[in-house]
C-alpha cells in the first residue's frame, strides 16, 4: 500500500494485512540515515534562523562589515578537502571487502578527519588573529556574528569527528562490522553537508 | 547490507540484553525503564514547582506574612516555576515519559530504534534538571526574569539571578534541547519505520499522532530556543549586543549598544508558541485514547482527528507574534497573527467537538480516568475560549499584563494537559505496574483537584477584568481595585493550598498501590491498542515474548456488533479474516 493510499484510506473498513506480511516503513532507506537526515533539518533550521537574526541585527545601523583574514581560503581548501576524502573513503569502499586502513578505504577516512581537524585548528587560528587585532568578539555585531557562527559550526563538525573517531576506533581494531560502511556513508554526507553550510556562511561573512 | 527493519528482527532476544541491576535499572537501555525514568524525575521536579507556586500565592494572598519571600525570591519563584512546569515537567513527562513508554508498544516493537542515543536523552534530561536546580545554590539565586527571559532585562543589573541563575538557566536548556533532540530523534523514527506488520498510519491510535506531531514540532521549534539561548549566552558572558540595546545603569553609560530586545521576542516565540503545541497535541492523543476505550465507542471522526492534529501542528508556527502584541508592532503584522490565531481554533474546535461526539450515547464508564479525560474538555474548552478573546489584538493590548492571561494560559496549559497527564497515568497504571489503583482515593483526587482549580481560575478572571495586573509582587493601594479583589486572592490561595495537598492522594494511591493494589489482567479496561495486548503483564525486556505481534485492524474496534466482546484487539485477525484466509488455501 503507498504511502498516500495508507493515509487516505478508511482505517475502520479494512480488516487483514495490507499486501500480505511484510512490514511497511515510510521510507527505504535504514534507520540511521533516516535520523541523520532529520538531523541535518534541524541543524539547517538553526543556522537559517541565525541567518534570520544576523539579517535584523545588520540592519541596526553600528554593523561595520569586517576584513576577513585570508587564511579563511585556507581553512576551506582543508575543509573541502576533508569532504574529499571521506567522499573517496565511501567510493573506494564499495569496491573492497574488508576495511581496514591498508586498504585504502581506511585510511582515506583517516585523512579525510585529520583535515576536518586541521580545518577546526585554522579556524581557532582565525579567531586568535582577529582579537590580537582587536578585532575580538566585541568589536562590533559583525565581529560577534562571526564568531557566533564560525563557533556554532566548528561545534557541528566536533560533533561529527566524535562518531569519525568511534568508527576508527573499530576500523583500527579491526571489528569487522557492516556497521561500518554505513558510518562512513554518514559521515561523508555530514561532512559534505557541513561544508556546504561553511561555503555558505564565508560567502554571506565576506559581502555583508 | 540488507536493510531489516527492527520490527522484521524477530528473535526474543533484543540486541541489548540487560545483565545486571545497573544495566537493567540505572544504564538502562529498555524504553520502558527509560520511560519511568524520565516520569519520576520529571514529576518531581513539578512538584518542586508546585511547592514554589504555593510560596507566590501565600505572597498574592496574605501580603507579607511570610519573612522570606521577598520581591527578588518572589520572581526567582515566578520564573522557576514557569519554566519548570512548561519544560522541564510538561515536555518530559509527555514526550520522554509517555512517548518513550507507548511508541513501541503501540507500534509493535521491541524498543526504539536507537536504544542507546534513548538513554543518553534521558541522562542528559536528568544532568539539564540538575544545573536548573543548582541555580538555587548559587550566588544570587535562580533568575528571576519570568520564564520568558525577556533581554535586555534577563541579564540586566538589578534581576535577581543577574550573577549566575541566568547562565545556568541558559546552559540548563540548551542540555535539554540536545536531550530532547536525541529523544526526537527516535520516536519519529521508531514510528514511521519500525512499526509491526499490518500497522500501517492510518491503523496507529491517536496517541501515537499526538507524541508524533509534537516531537516533529518540538526539533524545529527547540532550534529557536537554542539560538536564543546562545545569543543570550554570548550577550550575557562575551559582552556582545545581539540582544542588548544600549543602557545607563546609576548614571554610567553600560558596555552593550545597539542590540534588538524585540529580536530576541520572536526567537523566543518562534519557539514558545509552537511549545504550547508541543504539551497540547500529546494531551490531545492519550486523551482521545482514554476517552474512546472508557466510552466503549469508536473515537468519531479518526480521520478528522489525525488531519487536525496535523494542522494544528503546521499552524502553530504561524502564530508566535500574537504573544508580542503589546511589544508594538505593524498593524498588518497584527492583523496577520489574529487571523491565523483565529484560524487555528477551527481545527482544535474540532477536536473538541469530535470528543464530545464519542461520549455521546457511549456506554461511558466513569472510572478516574475517564473523569480526568471529561475533566479536561471542561477546562480545555473554557481556556480555549478566553483565548479567542485574546487573539484579537484591541482585547489582548488591555487584558495582556492581568490576571485574566494568567487564568487563560493556567487553564488551557496547565489545567488541562495535566488533567490528562493523570488520565493516563491512571489509565495505564495497571499495565506499567501490573497493579490496580485504589477506585475511591482516584475519584476523592479527581474531584479535588477539579473543582479546585475552577476554585483557583474562574476568580482570576474577574481579577484581570478588574484591571489587576500580573507580575506584581504586591498589589499596595489603588483606586480601581476594591477591597474584595484581596478578599478574593486570598480564597485563590486558599483553593491552590488545597489542591496542592490533594495531591498526596495520588501518590498514596500510586505508592500504596504498587505494593497492595489488586493484582491487574493484562488488559482490565477492556482495550483494543496493543499495548494491552503483550504477553506479560507489565511487560518484560523486548515486550512481545518470541513473536511480534500482527495487527489486522484499526486501534478503535468497540462495541462492534455481532462480536461477542465489546472490544476487538488490533492483533485480533476476527471470524471474518479467518474464513477469508482459509477459503484461500
Amino acid at each position: 500500500m503507498s504511502l498516500f493510499n495508507d493515509v487516505t484510506n478508511k482505517p475502520w473498513n479494512h480488516v487483514g494485512l495490507p499486501d500480505g506480511i511484510e512490514p511497511k516503513p515510510v521510507f527505504s532507506s535504514s534507520d540511521a540515515s533516516i535520523a541523520l537526515t532529520i538531523f541535518l533539518i534541524i541543524v539547517s533550521v538553526i543556522f537559517s534562523l541565525f541567518l534570520v537574526a544576523y539579517f535584523i541585527r545588520m540592519e541596526l545601523g553600528d554593523w561595520v562589515p569586517l576584513a576577513l583574514p585570508g587564511q579563511l581560503w585556507l581553512n576551506t581548501a582543508a575543509l573541502l578537502g576533508s569532504s574529499v576524502f571521506m567522499q573517496l573513503a565511501v567510493l573506494r569502499n564499495y569496491r573492497q571487502t574488508n576495511t581496514d586502513f591498508s586498504s585504502g578505504a581506511g585510511l582515506m577516512f583517516f585523512i579525510g578527519g585529520v583535515l576536518a581537524i586541521a580545518f577546526i585548528a585554522g579556524q581557532y587560528l582565525v579567531w586568535d588573529s582577529l582579537v590580537a587585532a582587536g578585532q575580538g568578539v566585541r568589536s562590533n555585531p559583525a565581529n560577534a556574528f562571526f564568531f557566533l557562527l564560525t563557533a556554532v559550526h566548528a561545534v557541528h563538525l566536533l560533533g561529527g569527528l566524535w562518531v569519525w573517531s568511534r568508527a576508527l576506533f573499530r576500523i583500527a581494531n579491526n571489528i569487522a562490522s557492516p556497521a561500518i560502511q554505513q558510518s562512513m556513508k554518514l559521515c561523508a554526507v555530514y561532512w559534505h553537508f557541513l561544508l556546504l553550510i561553511w561555503v555558505g556562511l564565508f560567502v554571506l561573512l565576506s559581502y555583508t | 547490507m540488507a536493510y531489516v527493519p527492527l520490527a522484521d528482527q524477530d528473535d526474543a532476544h533484543a540486541l541489548h540484553d540487560p545483565h545486571s541491576f545497573v544495566t537493567k535499572y540505572i544504564w538502562s537501555q529498555d524504553h520502558k525503564v527509560i520511560a519511568i525514568q524520565y516520569g519520576g524525575t520529571a514529576i518531581f521536579v513539578g512538584l518542586v514547582a508546585l511547592g514554589l507556586s504555593i510560596l507566590m500565592r501565600l505572597q498574592i494572598g496574605f501580603p507579607d506574612t511570610v519573612s522570606f519571600i521577598d520581591p527578588a525570591f518572589y520572581y526567582q519563584a515566578v520564573t522557576m516555576h514557569g519554566m519548570i512546569m512548561v519544560i522541564y515537567l510538561l515536555t518530559a513527562l509527555f514526550l520522554g515519559g509517555f512517548g518513550n513508554y507507548l511508541v513501541p508498544l503501540m507500534c509493535g516493537t521491541r524498543d526504539m530504534v536507537f536504544p542507546f542515543l534513548n538513554m543518553l536523552s534521558f541522562w542528559f534530561y536528568l544532568v539539564s534538571v540538575i544545573v536548573l536546580l543548582s541555580s538555587f545554590f548559587v550566588t544570587g539565586g535562580p533568575t528571576g526574569a519570568g520564564w520568558t527571559l525577556y533581554a535586555p532585562q534577563s541579564i540586566s543589573q538589578g534581576t535577581p539571578g543577574h550573577e549566575g541563575g541566568i547562565l545556568l538557566m541558559l546552559i540548563s536548556l540548551v542540555i535539554f534541547i540536545i536531550a530532547f533532540t536525541m529523544g526526537g530523534l527516535n520516536y519519529v523514527t521508531t514510528i514511521l519505520q519500525a512499526r509491526t506488520r499490518g500497522m500501517t498510519l492510518m491503523r496507529l491510535p491517536l496517541s501515537i499522532w499526538g507524541i508524533l506531531t509534537a516531537t516533529i514540532l518540538g526539533l524545529f521549534a527547540f532550534p529557536a530556543l537554542l539560538v536564543a539561548a546562545i545569543m543570550l549566552g554570548f550577550d550575557l558572558v562575551l559582552g556582545t549586543s545581539f540582544f542588548m540595546p544600549a543602557m545607563i545603569h546609576l548614571g554610567e553609560q553600560g558596555s552593550h549598544e545597539g542590540g534588538s530586545p524585540i529580536l530576541f521576542q520572536h526567537l523566543f516565540w518562534f519557539f514558545g508558541h509552537p511549545e504550547v503545541y508541543i504539551v497540547a497535541l500529546p494531551a490531545f492523543g492519550l486523551v482521545s485514547d482514554v476517552i474512546s476505550t472508557h466510552a466503549r465507542k469508536n473515537i468519531f471522526g479518526y480521520r478528522m482527528m489525525v488531519w487536525a492534529i496535523i494542522a494544528i501542528g503546521g499552524l502553530s508556527f504561524m502564530v508566535w507574534a500574537h504573544h508580542m502584541y503589546v511589544s508594538g508592532m505593524n498593524p498588518y503584522f497584527g492583523f496577520f497573527f489574529a487571523t491565523t490565531t483565529l484560524v487555528i481554533a477551527v481545527p482544535t474546535a474540532l477536536k473538541v467537538y469530535n470528543w464530545v461526539l464519542t461520549l455521546w450515547q457511549g456506554n461511558l464508564r466513569l472510572n478516574t480516568p475517564m473523569l480526568f479525560a471529561i475533566g479536561f474538555i471542561f477546562t480545555f474548552v473554557h481556556g480555549g475560549l478566553t483565548g479567542l478573546f485574546l487573539g484579537n489584538v484591541i482585547v489582548d493590548v488591555p487584558l495582556s499584563d492581568t490576571y485574566f492571561v494568567v487564568a487563560h494560559f493556567h487553564m488551557v496549559m496547565g489545567v488541562s494537559p495535566v488533567l490528562v497527564l493523570f488520565a493516563a497515568l491512571y489509565h495505564w497504571y495497571p499495565k506499567v505496574t501490573g497493579r490496580m489503583f485504589n477506585e475511591t482515593l482516584g475519584k476523592v483526587h479527581f474531584w479535588c483537584t477539579f473543582l479546585g482549580t475552577y476554585a483557583i481560575y474562574l476568580p482570576m478572571h474577574y481579577l484581570g477584568f478588574l484591571g489587576m495586573p500580573r507580575r506584581y509582587f504586591e498589589m499596595g493601594a489603588t483606586d480601581f481595585l476594591p477591597a474584595s479583589a484581596q478578599a478574593l486572592n486570598a480564597n485563590i490561595t486558599l483553593a491552590a493550598i488545597f489542591v496542592a495537598i490533594a495531591q498526596i492522594l495520588f501518590f498514596v494511591n500510586i505508592f500504596w498501590s504498587l505494593r497492595h493494589g489488586e493484582k491487574a489482567d493484562g488488559n482490565p479496561w477492556g482495550a483494543t491498542t496493543l499495548e494491552w495486548q503483550t504477553p506479560d503483564t507489565p511487560p518484560k525486556h523486548g515486550n512481545w515474548g518470541p513473536e511480534l505481534p500482527t495487527v489486522y485492524r484499526w486501534a478503535y474496534d468497540y462495541s462492534v456488533p455481532g462480536h461477542k466482546q465489546d472490544f476487538i484487539p488490533q492483533n485480533e485477525p476476527g471470524e471474518e479474516y479467518e474464513k477469508l484466509h482459509h477459503g484461500k488455501r
